[in-house]
Protein backbone atom coordinates (compact mmCIF):
# COMPACT_ATOMS: atom_id res chain seq x y z
CA UNK A 1 0.00 0.00 0.00
CA UNK A 2 1.01 3.70 -0.86
CA UNK A 3 2.35 5.56 2.17
CA UNK A 4 1.14 9.24 2.60
CA UNK A 5 2.60 11.97 3.95
CA UNK A 6 1.16 13.68 6.74
CA UNK A 7 2.08 16.94 8.54
CA UNK A 8 0.67 17.08 12.78
CA UNK A 9 1.43 19.25 15.02
CA UNK A 10 1.53 17.12 18.23
CA UNK A 11 1.83 19.42 21.55
CA UNK A 12 2.88 22.19 20.02
CA UNK A 13 5.86 20.58 17.63
CA UNK A 14 5.35 20.36 14.10
CA UNK A 15 6.18 16.66 12.76
CA UNK A 16 5.97 15.22 8.92
CA UNK A 17 5.94 12.18 8.45
CA UNK A 18 5.27 8.83 6.13
CA UNK A 19 2.40 6.39 6.91
CA UNK A 20 0.40 3.74 6.23
CA UNK A 21 -3.00 4.86 6.03
CA UNK A 22 -4.00 2.09 8.21
CA UNK A 23 -1.56 3.34 11.00
CA UNK A 24 -3.54 4.06 13.72
CA UNK A 25 -2.77 7.23 15.60
CA UNK A 26 -2.29 5.68 18.96
CA UNK A 27 0.77 3.74 17.11
CA UNK A 28 1.50 6.53 15.62
CA UNK A 29 2.04 8.82 18.63
CA UNK A 30 3.61 5.66 20.13
CA UNK A 31 5.65 4.07 17.70
CA UNK A 32 6.88 6.53 15.22
CA UNK A 33 6.95 9.61 17.44
CA UNK A 34 8.20 7.85 20.52
CA UNK A 35 5.56 9.11 22.49
CA UNK A 36 4.33 6.43 24.46
CA UNK A 37 2.54 8.38 27.59
CA UNK A 38 -0.82 7.77 25.41
CA UNK A 39 -1.13 4.16 26.21
CA UNK A 40 -3.24 1.50 24.21
CA UNK A 41 -5.74 -0.55 26.13
CA UNK A 42 -8.95 -2.32 24.26
CA UNK A 43 -7.58 -1.06 20.93
CA UNK A 44 -11.12 -0.64 19.98
CA UNK A 45 -12.90 2.32 20.94
CA UNK A 46 -13.94 1.18 25.05
CA UNK A 47 -11.37 1.58 27.22
CA UNK A 48 -10.53 5.47 26.60
CA UNK A 49 -7.15 4.57 27.66
CA UNK A 50 -5.70 6.44 24.13
CA UNK A 51 -7.60 9.25 24.84
CA UNK A 52 -5.67 12.67 23.20
CA UNK A 53 -7.17 15.78 22.00
CA UNK A 54 -6.97 16.09 18.42
CA UNK A 55 -8.14 20.02 17.18
CA UNK A 56 -9.05 20.83 20.84
CA UNK A 57 -11.90 17.69 21.56
CA UNK A 58 -10.96 14.88 23.31
CA UNK A 59 -10.61 11.34 20.35
CA UNK A 60 -9.84 8.05 20.83
CA UNK A 61 -6.44 8.24 19.33
CA UNK A 62 -7.30 4.24 18.28
CA UNK A 63 -10.09 5.10 16.44
CA UNK A 64 -8.42 7.33 14.43
CA UNK A 65 -6.33 6.93 11.57
CA UNK A 66 -3.33 9.26 11.44
CA UNK A 67 -4.10 10.55 8.28
CA UNK A 68 -6.93 11.51 9.56
CA UNK A 69 -5.09 14.06 11.52
CA UNK A 70 -2.99 14.92 8.74
CA UNK A 71 -2.84 19.25 9.64
CA UNK A 72 -4.58 18.56 12.78
CA UNK A 73 -3.48 19.53 16.36
CA UNK A 74 -2.96 17.36 18.52
CA UNK A 75 -2.24 17.47 22.14
CA UNK A 76 -1.35 14.50 24.49
CA UNK A 77 -0.45 13.63 28.30
CA UNK A 78 3.33 14.66 27.00
CA UNK A 79 2.34 18.30 26.56
CA UNK A 80 0.26 18.74 29.54
CA UNK A 81 2.84 19.53 32.28
CA UNK A 82 6.14 17.87 33.39
CA UNK A 83 7.58 16.92 36.93
CA UNK A 84 8.35 20.35 37.85
CA UNK A 85 5.84 22.27 36.32
CA UNK A 86 2.35 19.59 37.15
CA UNK A 87 -0.79 20.83 35.64
CA UNK A 88 -3.12 21.18 38.18
CA UNK A 89 -4.87 17.86 36.93
CA UNK A 90 -1.98 16.11 37.25
CA UNK A 91 -1.04 17.90 40.89
CA UNK A 92 -4.85 16.86 42.10
CA UNK A 93 -4.53 13.37 40.49
CA UNK A 94 -1.12 12.85 42.44
CA UNK A 95 -2.45 14.42 45.95
CA UNK A 96 -6.10 12.69 45.80
CA UNK A 97 -4.39 9.66 44.92
CA UNK A 98 -6.71 9.19 41.74
CA UNK A 99 -4.60 5.98 40.59
CA UNK A 100 -3.10 2.78 41.15
CA UNK A 101 -1.77 1.23 38.55
CA UNK A 102 -1.52 4.54 36.43
CA UNK A 103 -2.31 2.55 33.17
CA UNK A 104 -5.68 4.28 32.43
CA UNK A 105 -4.71 7.74 33.68
CA UNK A 106 -3.09 9.53 30.70
CA UNK A 107 -6.39 9.43 28.86
CA UNK A 108 -8.59 10.07 32.14
CA UNK A 109 -6.21 13.27 32.36
CA UNK A 110 -7.08 14.24 28.81
CA UNK A 111 -10.94 13.33 29.37
CA UNK A 112 -11.04 15.53 33.09
CA UNK A 113 -9.35 18.06 31.25
CA UNK A 114 -11.69 18.99 28.67
CA UNK A 115 -14.42 18.52 31.19
CA UNK A 116 -12.57 21.38 33.16
CA UNK A 117 -12.77 23.81 29.87
CA UNK A 118 -15.96 23.34 29.66
CA UNK A 119 -17.48 23.03 33.10
CA UNK A 120 -15.43 24.75 35.89
CA UNK A 121 -17.38 23.92 38.62
CA UNK A 122 -18.37 19.92 37.82
CA UNK A 123 -20.60 18.13 40.32
CA UNK A 124 -20.18 14.37 40.76
CA UNK A 125 -22.80 13.28 38.27
CA UNK A 126 -20.97 15.64 35.88
CA UNK A 127 -17.79 14.36 36.42
CA UNK A 128 -19.09 10.65 36.54
CA UNK A 129 -20.55 11.50 32.82
CA UNK A 130 -17.42 12.91 31.76
CA UNK A 131 -15.04 9.88 32.29
CA UNK A 132 -17.73 7.30 31.07
CA UNK A 133 -15.91 6.61 28.61
CA UNK A 134 -12.84 5.86 30.55
CA UNK A 135 -12.62 2.54 32.17
CA UNK A 136 -10.01 2.32 35.29
CA UNK A 137 -10.05 -1.33 36.94
CA UNK A 138 -8.22 -0.25 39.32
CA UNK A 139 -9.72 2.56 41.67
CA UNK A 140 -13.33 2.34 41.92
CA UNK A 141 -13.39 5.96 39.96
CA UNK A 142 -13.99 7.19 43.97
CA UNK A 143 -10.38 8.82 43.72
CA UNK A 144 -10.38 9.75 40.15
CA UNK A 145 -13.75 11.73 41.00
CA UNK A 146 -12.54 13.41 44.16
CA UNK A 147 -9.01 14.10 42.39
CA UNK A 148 -11.23 15.68 39.40
CA UNK A 149 -13.23 17.95 41.96
CA UNK A 150 -10.29 18.90 43.55
CA UNK A 151 -8.60 20.09 40.37
CA UNK A 152 -11.77 22.02 39.96
CA UNK A 153 -11.02 23.70 42.79
CA UNK A 154 -6.92 23.83 42.31
CA UNK A 155 -8.24 25.63 39.01
CA UNK A 156 -10.82 28.27 39.94
CA UNK A 157 -8.05 29.22 42.58
CA UNK A 158 -5.39 29.45 39.85
CA UNK A 159 -8.06 31.51 37.98
CA UNK A 160 -8.99 33.76 40.82
CA UNK B 1 -6.22 -4.87 9.61
CA UNK B 2 -6.75 -4.99 6.41
CA UNK B 3 -4.72 -2.21 4.19
CA UNK B 4 -6.21 -0.37 1.66
CA UNK B 5 -6.18 3.25 0.19
CA UNK B 6 -6.89 6.22 1.39
CA UNK B 7 -8.54 9.20 -0.14
CA UNK B 8 -9.26 13.06 1.31
CA UNK B 9 -11.73 14.71 -1.40
CA UNK B 10 -12.25 18.24 -0.79
CA UNK B 11 -15.61 18.27 -2.47
CA UNK B 12 -18.75 15.80 -2.40
CA UNK B 13 -18.02 14.97 -6.39
CA UNK B 14 -14.62 13.74 -5.95
CA UNK B 15 -16.02 12.23 -3.21
CA UNK B 16 -18.65 10.21 -5.73
CA UNK B 17 -15.34 9.76 -8.35
CA UNK B 18 -13.45 8.22 -6.49
CA UNK B 19 -16.04 5.72 -4.84
CA UNK B 20 -17.33 4.85 -8.25
CA UNK B 21 -13.27 4.36 -9.30
CA UNK B 22 -12.51 2.17 -6.48
CA UNK B 23 -13.19 -1.63 -6.54
CA UNK B 24 -14.82 -1.73 -3.14
CA UNK B 25 -14.51 1.74 -1.42
CA UNK B 26 -16.71 2.70 1.37
CA UNK B 27 -16.99 6.51 2.66
CA UNK B 28 -15.73 7.23 5.79
CA UNK B 29 -17.39 9.67 8.47
CA UNK B 30 -16.75 9.72 12.06
CA UNK B 31 -15.32 6.19 12.06
CA UNK B 32 -16.76 5.13 15.26
CA UNK B 33 -18.44 1.95 13.71
CA UNK B 34 -16.24 1.28 10.68
CA UNK B 35 -13.03 1.71 12.21
CA UNK B 36 -13.92 -0.94 15.07
CA UNK B 37 -15.36 -3.26 12.71
CA UNK B 38 -12.13 -2.87 10.37
CA UNK B 39 -9.75 -3.49 12.79
CA UNK B 40 -12.27 -6.60 14.33
CA UNK B 41 -11.63 -7.57 10.39
CA UNK B 42 -15.14 -7.86 10.23
CA UNK B 43 -15.10 -5.81 7.08
CA UNK B 44 -12.69 -4.18 4.88
CA UNK B 45 -12.59 -2.11 1.70
CA UNK B 46 -10.32 -1.37 -1.00
CA UNK B 47 -10.51 2.23 -0.86
CA UNK B 48 -11.73 4.72 1.93
CA UNK B 49 -12.83 7.37 1.35
CA UNK B 50 -12.62 9.91 3.79
CA UNK B 51 -15.51 13.12 4.00
CA UNK B 52 -13.86 14.59 7.22
CA UNK B 53 -12.23 17.83 4.48
CA UNK B 54 -15.22 18.44 2.36
CA UNK B 55 -16.85 21.83 3.34
CA UNK B 56 -20.53 22.13 4.02
CA UNK B 57 -21.69 18.90 4.85
CA UNK B 58 -21.17 19.87 8.77
CA UNK B 59 -23.78 22.06 10.37
CA UNK B 60 -27.46 22.90 12.04
CA UNK B 61 -29.28 25.15 10.13
CA UNK B 62 -33.11 26.26 11.24
CA UNK B 63 -35.67 27.22 8.81
CA UNK B 64 -39.15 27.60 8.03
CA UNK B 65 -39.98 23.87 7.98
CA UNK B 66 -37.88 22.76 10.95
CA UNK B 67 -34.39 21.71 11.13
CA UNK B 68 -31.31 20.82 8.72
CA UNK B 69 -28.33 18.99 10.11
CA UNK B 70 -25.63 17.78 7.48
CA UNK B 71 -24.43 14.49 7.20
CA UNK B 72 -21.14 15.36 8.97
CA UNK B 73 -22.19 16.90 12.32
CA UNK B 74 -20.92 15.38 15.41
CA UNK B 75 -23.39 14.41 18.00
CA UNK B 76 -21.42 16.87 20.45
CA UNK B 77 -22.35 19.59 18.05
CA UNK B 78 -26.42 18.40 18.14
CA UNK B 79 -26.34 17.98 22.04
CA UNK B 80 -25.47 21.39 22.42
CA UNK B 81 -26.57 23.38 19.34
CA UNK B 82 -28.86 25.88 20.80
CA UNK B 83 -31.79 25.67 17.48
CA UNK B 84 -31.72 21.90 18.33
CA UNK B 85 -32.80 22.47 21.92
CA UNK B 86 -34.84 24.93 21.08
CA UNK B 87 -36.71 23.39 18.57
CA UNK B 88 -36.62 19.86 19.19
CA UNK B 89 -35.18 19.41 22.63
CA UNK B 90 -35.73 15.59 22.65
CA UNK B 91 -33.31 15.65 19.49
CA UNK B 92 -30.61 16.83 21.36
CA UNK B 93 -31.35 14.65 24.31
CA UNK B 94 -31.02 11.71 22.24
CA UNK B 95 -27.35 12.92 20.91
CA UNK B 96 -25.81 13.35 24.18
CA UNK B 97 -26.97 9.86 25.44
CA UNK B 98 -25.14 8.80 22.83
CA UNK B 99 -22.25 6.46 23.99
CA UNK B 100 -19.58 8.98 25.44
CA UNK B 101 -17.71 12.00 25.35
CA UNK B 102 -15.16 10.52 23.18
CA UNK B 103 -17.71 9.20 20.95
CA UNK B 104 -19.35 12.12 20.64
CA UNK B 105 -16.67 14.13 19.31
CA UNK B 106 -15.93 12.21 16.34
CA UNK B 107 -19.56 10.39 15.47
CA UNK B 108 -21.53 11.89 12.90
CA UNK B 109 -25.42 11.57 12.38
CA UNK B 110 -24.97 10.91 8.68
CA UNK B 111 -22.28 7.73 9.80
CA UNK B 112 -24.64 6.85 12.55
CA UNK B 113 -27.55 6.11 10.07
CA UNK B 114 -26.05 4.76 7.27
CA UNK B 115 -24.31 2.01 9.25
CA UNK B 116 -27.75 1.35 11.06
CA UNK B 117 -26.79 -0.14 13.86
CA UNK B 118 -29.69 -2.11 15.20
CA UNK B 119 -29.04 -0.31 18.77
CA UNK B 120 -27.96 2.77 17.29
CA UNK B 121 -30.01 5.86 18.41
CA UNK B 122 -30.11 8.15 15.78
CA UNK B 123 -32.09 5.79 13.77
CA UNK B 124 -35.11 6.39 16.24
CA UNK B 125 -34.74 9.91 16.12
CA UNK B 126 -35.11 10.22 12.21
CA UNK B 127 -37.97 7.59 12.18
CA UNK B 128 -39.60 8.61 15.56
CA UNK B 129 -39.46 12.73 14.40
CA UNK B 130 -40.80 11.69 10.75
CA UNK B 131 -37.12 13.13 9.41
CA UNK B 132 -36.36 13.13 5.34
CA UNK B 133 -32.69 12.05 4.42
CA UNK B 134 -31.48 13.85 1.78
CA UNK B 135 -28.45 11.91 -0.27
CA UNK B 136 -26.40 13.56 -3.49
CA UNK B 137 -29.21 12.47 -5.54
CA UNK B 138 -32.47 12.36 -3.80
CA UNK B 139 -34.69 12.96 -0.62
CA UNK B 140 -36.05 9.55 0.97
CA UNK B 141 -38.73 9.65 3.84
CA UNK B 142 -37.88 8.21 6.96
CA UNK B 143 -40.37 5.69 6.66
CA UNK B 144 -38.25 4.06 3.75
CA UNK B 145 -34.80 4.39 5.00
CA UNK B 146 -34.32 1.24 7.35
CA UNK B 147 -34.98 -1.78 5.76
CA UNK B 148 -33.02 -4.31 7.49
CA UNK B 149 -30.00 -5.31 9.89
CA UNK B 150 -27.39 -2.07 9.10
CA UNK B 151 -29.35 -2.22 5.85
CA UNK B 152 -31.04 0.75 4.69
CA UNK B 153 -32.13 2.17 1.10
CA UNK B 154 -29.06 3.54 -0.44
CA UNK B 155 -27.78 3.09 -3.56
CA UNK B 156 -24.16 1.81 -4.20
CA UNK B 157 -21.91 5.12 -4.15
CA UNK B 158 -25.27 7.05 -2.60
CA UNK B 159 -24.21 9.43 0.39
CA UNK B 160 -26.23 11.04 2.96
CA UNK B 161 -25.54 15.03 2.81
CA UNK B 162 -28.21 16.00 5.35
CA UNK B 163 -31.27 15.00 6.99
CA UNK B 164 -34.21 17.34 7.37
CA UNK B 165 -36.62 17.36 10.59
CA UNK B 166 -39.49 18.49 10.76
CA UNK B 167 -40.32 20.79 14.52
CA UNK B 168 -42.86 18.64 16.14
CA UNK B 169 -45.55 20.68 18.91
CA UNK B 170 -44.47 17.59 21.47
CA UNK B 171 -41.44 15.11 21.36
CA UNK B 172 -39.98 12.95 23.86
CA UNK B 173 -36.58 10.88 24.34
CA UNK B 174 -36.30 7.87 26.61
CA UNK B 175 -33.54 5.24 26.47
CA UNK B 176 -32.62 2.48 28.60
CA UNK B 177 -29.10 2.42 27.44
CA UNK B 178 -26.56 -1.07 27.98
CA UNK B 179 -24.12 0.41 31.30
CA UNK B 180 -21.18 -0.08 29.30
CA UNK B 181 -21.24 0.97 25.59
CA UNK B 182 -23.98 3.06 26.24
CA UNK B 183 -26.20 1.40 23.26
CA UNK B 184 -29.62 1.64 23.37
CA UNK B 185 -31.15 -2.45 24.91
CA UNK B 186 -34.11 -0.22 24.13
CA UNK B 187 -35.28 3.05 23.14
CA UNK B 188 -38.08 5.14 22.42
CA UNK B 189 -38.45 8.58 20.42
CA UNK B 190 -41.69 9.59 20.12
CA UNK B 191 -43.60 12.60 18.73
CA UNK B 192 -47.13 14.90 18.17
CA UNK B 193 -47.06 16.74 15.23
CA UNK B 194 -50.35 18.09 13.45
CA UNK B 195 -52.57 15.45 15.90
CA UNK B 196 -50.24 12.82 14.29
CA UNK B 197 -48.18 10.77 16.57
CA UNK B 198 -44.78 8.73 15.64
CA UNK B 199 -43.43 6.61 17.90
CA UNK B 200 -40.06 4.86 17.33
CA UNK B 201 -38.34 1.64 18.95
CA UNK B 202 -34.68 1.11 18.42
CA UNK B 203 -32.45 -1.43 19.52
CA UNK B 204 -35.55 -4.13 20.02
CA UNK B 205 -35.20 -5.74 16.32
CA UNK B 206 -33.07 -5.94 13.76
CA UNK B 207 -33.51 -2.20 12.47
CA UNK B 208 -35.95 0.43 14.18
CA UNK B 209 -39.61 0.09 13.80
CA UNK B 210 -43.07 1.96 14.73
CA UNK B 211 -45.53 0.31 17.14
CA UNK B 212 -49.31 1.55 15.19
CA UNK B 213 -51.22 0.43 18.24
CA UNK B 214 -49.27 2.87 20.35
CA UNK B 215 -49.64 5.59 17.76
CA UNK B 216 -53.16 5.23 17.61
CA UNK B 217 -53.72 5.10 21.84
CA UNK B 218 -51.67 8.42 21.73
CA UNK B 219 -53.04 9.82 19.40
CA UNK B 220 -56.55 9.80 21.01
CA UNK B 221 -55.29 10.39 24.56
CA UNK B 222 -51.63 11.62 24.37
CA UNK B 223 -51.05 10.32 27.47
CA UNK B 224 -48.86 7.65 29.53
CA UNK B 225 -51.69 6.57 30.99
CA UNK B 226 -53.23 5.44 27.53
CA UNK B 227 -50.18 3.20 26.93
CA UNK B 228 -51.73 1.31 29.73
CA UNK B 229 -52.14 -2.27 28.52
CA UNK B 230 -50.33 -2.40 24.96
CA UNK B 231 -47.96 -4.87 24.57
CA UNK B 232 -45.24 -5.41 22.25
CA UNK B 233 -45.12 -9.36 21.10
CA UNK B 234 -41.36 -10.52 22.10
CA UNK B 235 -41.55 -12.80 18.95
CA UNK B 236 -38.90 -11.54 16.89
CA UNK B 237 -37.32 -9.21 18.94
CA UNK B 238 -33.25 -9.47 19.63
CA UNK B 239 -31.97 -11.62 22.68
CA UNK B 240 -28.13 -11.07 24.20
CA UNK B 241 -26.71 -11.35 27.32
CA UNK B 242 -28.29 -8.43 28.10
CA UNK B 243 -31.54 -8.51 27.59
CA UNK B 244 -34.14 -11.70 26.67
CA UNK B 245 -37.13 -11.02 23.79
CA UNK B 246 -39.70 -10.67 26.98
CA UNK B 247 -37.42 -8.36 29.01
CA UNK B 248 -36.69 -6.04 25.69
CA UNK B 249 -40.56 -6.59 24.52
CA UNK B 250 -41.55 -4.65 27.88
CA UNK B 251 -38.91 -2.52 28.02
CA UNK B 252 -40.98 -1.34 25.18
CA UNK B 253 -43.51 -0.24 27.15
CA UNK B 254 -41.82 1.42 29.86
CA UNK B 255 -39.40 3.49 27.40
CA UNK B 256 -42.76 4.30 25.84
CA UNK B 257 -44.58 5.97 28.47
CA UNK B 258 -41.05 7.55 29.73
CA UNK B 259 -40.85 9.17 26.40
CA UNK B 260 -44.50 9.98 26.28
CA UNK B 261 -43.50 11.78 30.03
CA UNK B 262 -40.48 13.76 28.57
CA UNK B 263 -42.68 14.93 25.84
CA UNK B 264 -45.37 16.59 28.06
CA UNK B 265 -42.82 17.62 30.60
CA UNK B 266 -42.70 21.61 30.54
Amino acid sequence: MERETISVTVNGRAYERQVEPRRLLSDFLRDDLRLTGTHVGCEHGVCGACTVMMDGVTARSCLTFAVMADGAEIETIEGLGSVDAMHPVQRAFWEKHGLQCGFCTPGMLMTAVELLERNSDPSVDDIRDAISGNLCRCTGYQTIVDSIRYAAHLMREDGA
Amino acid sequence: MYPFTYHRPASLDDARARLAASEDGRPLAGGMSLIPTMRFRLSSCSDLVDLNAIDGLAGIERHEGGIRIGAMTRHAAVEASAEVREAIPALAALAGSIGDVQVRNRGTIGGSICFADPAADYPAGILGLGASVNTDRRSIAADDFFTGLYETALEDGELVVSVDFPVPERAGWAKFGNQASRFAVVAVMVSLAGGAVRLAVTGAKSHVFRVPEMEAALAADFSAEALEGIAVASEGLNEDLHADAAYRAHLVGVMAKRAVRAALAP
